[in-house]
């Protein structure tokens, strides 16, 4: 029925409020959004009702839809998680099991939803999704209230550096509206994002099901609740900013399409450049000038993060994939050892002392993991744990490179700090890690089992104290508060 | 026609006057420019999947711009199932002479020889042979490692579930239960032989993000999608164009001639115009921005159950 739909769609034209709103110019970059909680909080629910409130669900989408679910809720309208739940396993089982990438917008801004999976044992596809999102919307049952999973995966969005949070309680209409339940949950949850380090936070009461206070308010249900609706909260949501920091180019390919040109192509993951700067190619050092700024469209005289260029430099040197082009001053941290965390993403985990590509940006090279504890979420705590680490586990490790590694820490720059893990007998993905910081060796003063007597002014204490290399592993330290002198004396009893 | 791709001192192009990018349309282009170096850079062998549609062109204008000055460093492929618009196939002529382009074009000899098409043999089995087993032909044909495709997750609901990466197996198999986590913008590219990957650099993009881009950049389209005085018949609720020689009007079908467009393209017999008098850009956005039903509506391969997509997509259909 092409035609009649087309037709009766350009008739309605001047009575149709909405067609403003598509035609409303968004004057910035998409914000990327995760929904995540447990099985059956809501999620796919909340994003068929943003999608469909939204109207970003066509005509003939709605009629397949009711026409597959031949089921309707008992509002009249279709189910809203098979706009989500893609996959005939999906339908068939009534889960989700892979992250589906949605698209709406209103008149003020447009969003990437990633609606993922709430089971355990797809944790992984969660992580996928949360990878990329600038904001986290936390799906509880308000009957339900905080489960393990949805502390597991608020403690992955905040692994993965999402610093915003909106706790939807949602189902509320199964809670008679109660104040009260609204109040502990929410207190609750903020306690929990809170440890994780994140203060961004928003909780709303919902009913992603009858739609109230998700694109539209929920009218006098909740006189009590003032607050915002989810997308008046998505909408003043910011995007997480590149970095602070300096340039970085990973270098993805050399771009040679004749004697006369010889340039170096990648996406700018920090900072900016100009024609004339100083660089230096990592690993080698060697330093050069930028002579010009290519893309497709002009020569620039200026590139910032996120633009994919190509960069042509002053002088001969040798550059090859993998290199990072990085300005003189703050430049990464170089090395063959370096602190992560990570999450197991495959059924085998992650062996310690087995040889893993390890691919961040462009570059890709050999690694040998070695766990260091893993994280307890019950507690919250980081518990010593030196064995393999079993899928879905959140661990802290070492790096160590048979070659030069170049990273800056995840919370500098999520794009430079980030990698993956990929298994050489599959070639499966199976971790994603945030590189914490370089390890220092101290001369080759770690060995397992032994310890070490420091003694330390009390202001150096204090800040080594504050380090979250330190606070991971606080439970492993003895600490005492003498004075210089006895300090002199211990010391030389040990001589 | 001025040649971007044989120049490559980019001081020697005329300067662009055309206003920047919005961020939004800015950052999709950047994110499709990285992907396409990347799998660039990675592969041994890939291909670009050219379907001459609008997503195509803005796939092979992306392309060009990934590689400037340099020329798109790997082959189009067009799988020609015989029943393409005549406006489809100069236009890709156009533009493989234009840009300097190498295509590839691959009929599967197979239903060639047997005289397969939508209406002797169904649309169902001329899609399998005609396009699902003629891309699985070429590609081990090519023996290509890497194939870019065009696809959007905004489409359908089980590209929605798609990576960019998209893992398939020997045989061109999918198995959307078991892909590979994808985090940040790191691809893992690591397959053994005779595997291969396809890739998805619009993945993120909307029908309107395509249309402004289009706009934005410029770029040009099969003239297919303005609308212009054709002949056609309603069919199954479908508006079939009429003007080629291999069609016969059913019973009682009266041949009407109109101004009519097309959303998307494909097989001039599987593919439903639409009535319309957007004969620019402009118009043509303009009548999108207002649309109540999706794209593919026109298209009689997605009408036939759900599930149809992920089930052609496991077999190898892009
Ligand atoms: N009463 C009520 N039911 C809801 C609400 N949101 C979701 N549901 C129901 O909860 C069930 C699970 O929802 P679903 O979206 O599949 O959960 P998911 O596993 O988190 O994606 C479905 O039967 C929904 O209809 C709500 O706000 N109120
Ligand atoms: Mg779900």
């Amino acid at each position: 029925m092409t035609a009649p739909a087309n037709t009766a769609a350009l008739a309605e034209v001047q009575e149709l409020p909405e067609a403003e709103a598509a035609k409303a110019v968004r004057d910035s970059r998409p914000l990327r959004l995760i929904t995540c909680g447990s099985v059956d909080d809501g999620k796919s629910t909340l994003i068929g009702r943003l999608l469909w409130d939204t109207k970003a669900v066509k005509e003939d989408q709605a009629a397949a839809l009711s026409r597959d679910s031949g089921k309707q809720n008992d509002l009249g309208l279709p189910d809203f998680a098979l706009l989500l739940d893609g996959l005939q396993a999906e339908r068939e089982q009534g889960i989700t099991i892979d992250v589906a990438y949605r698209y709406f917008s209103t008149d003020r801004r447009s969003f990437i939803v990633a609606d993922t999976p709430g089971h355990e044992q797809y944790t992984r596809n969660m992580a996928t999704g949360a990878s990329t999102a600038d904001l986290a919307v936390l799906l509880v049952d308000a009957r339900a209230g905080l489960l393990e999973q949805t502390r597991r995966h608020a403690t992955i969005a905040s692994l993965m550096g999402i610093k915003q949070f909106v706790l939807a309680v949602n189902k509320f209409d199964l809670v008679s509206y109660d104040k009260s339940v609204f109040d502990r949950i929410s207190h609750e949850f903020k306690e929990l994002a809170l440890s994780l380090g994140v203060r961004q936070i928003t909780a709303i009461p919902m009913s992603a099901l009858k739609g109230e206070n998700v694109v539209y308010g929920a009218g006098t249900i909740m006189p009590w609740y003032d607050g915002p609706t989810l997308v008046q909260a998505l909408e003043l949501a910011t995007i997480r900013t590149a970095t602070a920091g300096g340039f970085r180019l990973p270098v993805q390919r050399v771009s040679r399409p004749g004697e006369s040109f010889r340039g170096y192509q990648g996406t700018v993951a920090g900072g900016s450049i100009k024609p004339g700067d100083s660089v230096a190619i990592l690993p080698s050092g060697m330093v050069a000038n930028v002579k010009q700024i290519v893309t497709f469209d002009l020569v620039r005289n200026a590139a910032v993060a996120g633009d994919a260029i190509t960069l042509v430099l002053d002088r001969q040197v040798d550059v090859s994939r993998g290199d990072m082009i990085v300005s003189l001053d703050g430049q990464p941290m170089t090395g063959l050892g370096f602190d992560a965390q990570l999450v197991a993403l495959q059924p085998g985990g992650i062996e310690p002392g087995k040889r893993y590509w390890l691919k961040a940006g462009s570059r890709r090279q050999r690694v040998v993991v070695q766990p260091v504890s893993q994280l307890e979420l019950s507690s919250g705590k980081w518990k010593p744990h030196a064995e393999t680490l079993a899928m879905n586990a959140i661990g802290k490790v070492r790096l160590s490179f048979d070659e030069q590694a170049i990273f800056d820490a995840y919370e500098q720059n999520r794009a430079t700090g980030a990698f993956i893990l990929i298994d050489p007998d599959t070639n499966n993905t199976v971790a994603g890690g945030m590189v914490t910081a370089k390890r220092s060796d101290l001369g080759g003063i770690h060995r397992e089992g032994e310890r070490v007597l420091l003694s330390l002014p009390a202001d150096l204490a204090e800040e080594l104290m504050a380090s979250e290399a330190f606070a991971a592993r606080r439970d492993d330290v003895d600490i005492r508060r003498i004075s210089g002198q006895r300090s002199n004396e211990i010391f030389e009893t040990l001589e | 026609m001025h040649k971007h791709t044989s120049e490559f001192d980019p001081h020697l192009k005329d300067p662009v006057t055309k206003p920047p990018l919005d961020p939004h349309l800015k950052a999709l282009e950047n994110e499709a420019i990285h992907i396409f170096r990347e799998v660039a850079a990675e592969f041994e062998n890939p291909v670009m999947l050219y379907s001459i549609g609008k997503d195509s062109s803005v796939l092979l204008h992306l392309a060009r711009k990934a590689f400037f000055p340099g020329r798109v460093p790997f082959p189009l492929l067009h799988i020609d199932t015989g029943w393409k618009f005549p406006e489809m196939i100069a236009f890709r002529d156009e533009m493989a002479e234009r840009f300097d382009l190498d295509l590839v074009v691959y009929t599967n000899p197979r239903g060639q020889e047997e005289g397969i098409g939508p209406f002797s043999h169904g649309s169902a089995y001329h899609t399998d042979v005609m396009k699902t087993e003629a891309l699985r032909q070429a590609l081990d044909a090519g023996k290509y490692d890497a194939a870019f495709g065009g696809a959007r997750r905004d489409e359908e609901a089980s590209r929605a579930k798609e990576r960019i990466y998209s893992f398939r197996t020997p045989d061109h198999k999918w198995d959307p239960r078991n892909q590979r986590p994808e985090l940040w913008n790191i691809y893992n590219g690591n397959i053994r032989r005779g595997e291969s990957v396809r890739a998805f650099p619009l993945s993120n993009w909307t029908e309107v993000d395509i249309w402004r881009y289009i706009q934005a950049e410029n770029i040009p389209l099969p003239p297919l999608y303005y609308a212009k005085n054709r002949k056609f018949v309603e069919r199954d609720g479908m508006l079939m164009w009429a003007e080629d020689p291999r069609f016969q009007p059913l019973q009682g079908e009266q041949i009407q001639e109109g101004m009519l467009r097309f959303r998307t393209l494909g097989c001039w017999p599987l593919t439903g115009g639409i009535r319309s008098t957007a004969t620019t850009l402009d118009e043509v956005i303009a009548e999108l921005e207002i649309a109540t039903v999706s794209e593919r509506q026109g298209r009689a391969i997605d009408r036939d159950q759900a599930g149809s997509m992920e089930k052609k997509k496991r077999e190898g259909y892009f």
